[in-house]
């Protein structure tokens, strides 16, 4: 009532500061249906920071993929809740005996947004231009793409691989095939990207999308990427008001599947945290996400729907077997049991988290329950390291102080902990605090001058080589591990391995050894990032890999 | 004077050019970059590589610079690393708002810190005077983003009076024409539209003109206390002159040379980016592209391209400070 009358004197004012020669001197474009008011058919979530743009293939940050995925869909999907891969655009597939030949059963009767048919051409035209992109812009922004299948028709980086992608074929408009000239492990899991999403190809032609133009030190994008993304998905792409913050999605009509509830999401962008929650308090926003762990508790009692993900992130202590002292196995099994890991969960960890035992969650397939474990035990970390005659042991410890990530909410905390257990046990810890950006990354990661770092990573998509693979499949500065060849050729084994028992076996034993026989760093927490909406808002399902979908959510 | 003029504006090109090749470097040579930005957690070599190609970055520096001054020439700023957008369409969306809110922070600042002032002066000694003392003192002390969030904590949270941020209610469907929230309002008749927009204004213009409202007090007290005891006002009173005369013409017109420099001070640097203000009531103008172009990947053309503006703006405001001497005191001349 108070905000209602001041807004009216402030009408008042306005009003009466009015020039009558210049008022109405310009067009009013607004909608005369849709009244001066956000309607009750609007969910509105506070997005953290600008989008780069909305082509799939060109992104790979979660607010780009967040609006991404209510405008596409991709061929195979998440079971909503969990990482378990689902049919999406695709209702079933099978790979042949090589795992090479891909085959899509597509959905039939759906249509892209522009009214277009998605069939087995539209998917296979999506395939042939993600493999023909040209130029070093436009490749250089393909990251998820690289990620999967190596390269491109024509590389442009010397370094980059050889694609895996051979061809697609469309046997009938409800059958696509897929032929790579290897195996990957990550299929089917990485079909799921949001980056792999399937776009029409009539707005893709007709908005110029593979131009990407390198202007200055910067990169320009098509008209389809930043005003015409058209897909299959729930909402169509309203438009990105700039100078408002906002991206406005509108509902589907025509969509094949469970339309959207509400009229319109718009996300509305609100870079610092504390206004976030601010504007949720005051009801301009029905969902935040990522609130910070030490806040979650007051916003629950504060009547806000908490709503924890399932953890697919890992935390881990990184350690730089470069250090000659740290190539001693039993150093680092030291570093290992001498951290109280469930003590920090429970004090610095956010709600829901629990000690890691190994790299990866344990809704990732590979899993292996029976890993050697390292519950705390300072006796045992004192004594291995006597036995290995590194009782005066000093290590450099990185950490990056600036940054909140999903699995390391807090990075200074982390480390302080750490250091203190280490030091329990008599190593010497100097704590190096770097920024992330220009000090952190570029020492850890491309120079390799830590003994010890934290770091971590959520999952892409659910397989062990977005996990394990990942941190441990090759060589790495990070964690110095250049000679270990034994690991790099087992986990190579274990992503080619085509049968599905065989495959599961493998990388349990992959597991078992890291733990065990490698430990090139420790394990410490799986840590579920949370989303916070207002107790009006019903039917968003959380979604470990932060990839939820607004089409479930009614609002009031 | 238009020579003035003209010698003015050819010392403000040398500087904006060494200031270009200053920022420049400068931003090249700071650790870190746009490629770790860029890629965060999957950043590898092979990346890497491909980045600072496809990004130019292999180039030497001055071969990189001489192709960011050809372009700048033709009055290309480049493209946003991080969305891709030419960096005069981010910079031409971001400095309405950031006018919006200066002029707005400035009308409360003249608008009461020169009367406040000159009545503090009149009223040397008393509580009046003590008062506005300790109230300048206040502020000028008290940091910017702790008022915000003071204000906001109060009038946004336990009371609704106030929206926390942004410059308009989210879903509001208004018609933007100049960029300026409440003129574009009233231009089009969306008069709602526009009480909407100053609602949101009156938060962030309050917490900006802290500032420049105590310092504006200050000296207009100090300026005013001066002239006060000039002869020529002691004349004019033995004389008989009215109250109202000597305090117009004689006092308050002698008092406001310095309050203009301030007052031009001011603007330059309200117009230059309210860094602070802008970030903590997420107001899309050129203080808040300022930070995300430095903490949201080292975006330099937008961030060498704001600062440029931002000292091309300073210069603009202390020449026509200058100049507007002689129209306020005739004795003044601008050399």
């Amino acid at each position: 009532m108070q905000a209602t009358r001041l807004k009216a004197a402030v009408a008042v004012a306005a009003a009466a500061a009015m020039v009558a020669g210049a008022a109405g001197c310009a067009q009013s474009d607004r909608d005369k249906d849709s009244g001066g008011a956000k309607t009750g058919g609007t969910f509105i979530f506070a997005g953290a920071g600008d989008p780069k743009n909305f082509d799939p293939i060109f992104n790979d940050d979660g607010e780009s993929l967040r609006v991404i995925r209510q405008v596409y869909e991709t061929l195979v999907t998440h079971k909503p809740g969990t990482a378990e891969v689902t049919g999406g655009l695709a209702e079933s597939w099978e790979h042949d005996s090589t795992g090479k030949v891909w085959t899509f059963h597509l959905r039939k009767g759906v249509k892209f947004q522009d009214g277009t048919a998605f069939n087995a051409a539209a998917v296979c035209f999506n395939f042939d231009r993600w493999y023909n992109m040209k130029g070093s812009a436009a490749q250089s922004q393909m990251i998820y793409y690289t990620d999967v299948f190596g390269g491109f028709a024509k590389n442009e980086a010397e370094t980059a691989g050889k694609s895996i992608y051979e061809k697609c074929e469309a046997k009938d408009d409800a059958t696509a095939v897929l032929t790579l000239n290897t195996y990957k492990g990550a299929f089917p899991g990485a079909f799921a990207l949001t980056s792999l999403s399937i776009a029409s190809p009539e707005a893709l032609k007709k908005y110029d999308a593979d131009k990407v133009v390198q202007n200055g030190d910067s990169f320009e994008y098509s008209a389809f990427a930043n005003e015409h993304p058209v897909g299959t998905g729930p909402f169509t792409f309203g438009g990105w008001d700039k100078a408002k913050g906002e991206i406005t999605l509108n509902r589907y009509a025509d969509y094949w599947g469970e339309k959207a509830k509400v009229d319109k999401t718009i996300i509305k962008i609100i870079k610092d945290e504390t206004t976030r929650k601010q504007e949720l308090r005051a009801g301009t926003v029905q969902g935040i996400d990522f609130p910070a762990p030490a806040d979650q508790k007051a916003l629950a009692g504060e009547g806000f729907q908490v709503l924890p993900r399932p953890a697919f992130n890992i935390l881990y202590l990184g350690i730089n077997e470069k250090n000659p002292k740290l190539k001693d196995l039993r150093v680092r099994q030291a570093i290992a049991y001498a951290l109280n890991r469930q003590q920090l969960v429970q004090t610095k960890g956010p709600a829901g988290a629990s000690v890691a035992d190994q790299f990866a969650p344990n809704t990732v397939l590979g899993y292996a329950p029976d890993v050697q474990k390292y519950d705390y035990n300072p006796e045992k970390a004192k004594q291995l390291l006597a036995e290995a005659g590194a009782q005066n042991l000093t290590l450099n410890f990185y950490f990056p102080p600036d940054v909140t990530r999903p699995y390391m909410p807090n990075p200074q905390e982390i480390a302080n902990v750490l250091s203190n257990d280490l030091q329990a046990v008599g190593i010497k810890v100097n704590a190096v605090p770097r920024p992330w950006n220009g000090g952190f990354k570029d020492d850890v990661q491309q120079f390799g001058k830590q003994d010890l770092h934290i770091l971590g990573w959520t999952g892409d998509y659910n397989d062990p080589s977005n996990f394990t693979g990942t941190f441990f499949g090759r060589a790495k500065v990070e964690f110095g591990t250049q000679g270990m060849t034994e690991m790099f050729d087992a986990i190579s084994k274990a992503d080619a391995t085509v049968d599905d028992a065989a495959k599961k076996a493998a990388w349990e034993q992959v597991n078992r050894d890291l733990m065990s026989k490698w430990l090139p760093a420790v394990p410490i927490w799986n840590a579920p990032p949370a989303i916070v909406v207002t107790k009006d808002v019903k039917g968003l399902v959380p979604s470990p890999l932060t990839a939820e979908e607004f089409n479930t959510v009614t609002v009031g | 004077m238009l020579r003035v003029i003209v010698r003015r504006l050819l010392q403000m090109a040398v500087t904006l050019i060494a200031l270009s090749a200053l920022i420049f470097i400068w931003l090249r040579n700071l650790p870190g970059g746009p490629i770790d930005a860029l890629l965060g957690e999957r950043a590898t070599p092979e990346r890497r590589a491909l980045l600072t190609k496809a990004l130019g970055y292999d180039q030497p520096i001055l071969v990189q610079y001489g192709k960011f001054m050809q372009r700048l020439v033709t009055g290309d700023f480049g493209n946003s690393i991080r969305t891709g957008e030419p960096v005069t369409a981010v910079i031409g969306r971001a400095f309405p708002a950031t006018v919006e809110l200066a002029v707005a922070a400035l009308i409360i600042a003249v608008g009461l810190g020169i009367p406040l002032g000159y009545l503090a002066a009149r009223h040397r000694g008393r509580i009046l005077d003590n008062l506005s003392i300790t109230a300048t003192l206040v502020g000028i002390s008290i940091p910017i983003f702790f008022l915000g969030y003071l204000l906001k904590d109060v009038f946004t949270q336990g009371i609704h009076w106030f929206p926390p941020s942004g410059r308009i209610t989210t879903g509001l469907d208004n018609t933007e024409v100049t960029g300026f929230f409440v003129l574009d309002g009233l231009l089009t008749r969306e008069f709602d539209a526009s009480a909407d927009a100053l609602w949101h204004l009156i938060l962030p213009a309050v917490t900006l003109a802290t500032i420049p409202l105590a310092v504006i007090v200050r000296i207009t007290r100090a300026s005013v206390l001066d002239v006060l005891n000039e002869d020529y006002v002691r004349t004019a009173e033995a004389k008989g002159l009215r109250h109202r005369i000597i305090r117009g013409r004689h006092v308050l017109r002698n008092a406001l040379l310095p309050v203009v420099t301030t007052i031009g001070l001011q603007t330059g640097s309200l117009l230059a980016g309210a860094v602070l203000t802008e970030k903590v009531y997420n107001w899309g103008g050129l203080g808040t592209l300022i930070t995300d172009s430095i903490s949201g990947g080292r975006d330099y053309p937008v961030l060498q391209a704001v600062i440029l503006l931002a000292a091309l703006v300073f210069v603009v405001v202390n020449l026509l400070v200058d100049l507007s001497y002689a129209i306020i005191d005739p004795r003044v001349r601008v050399r």
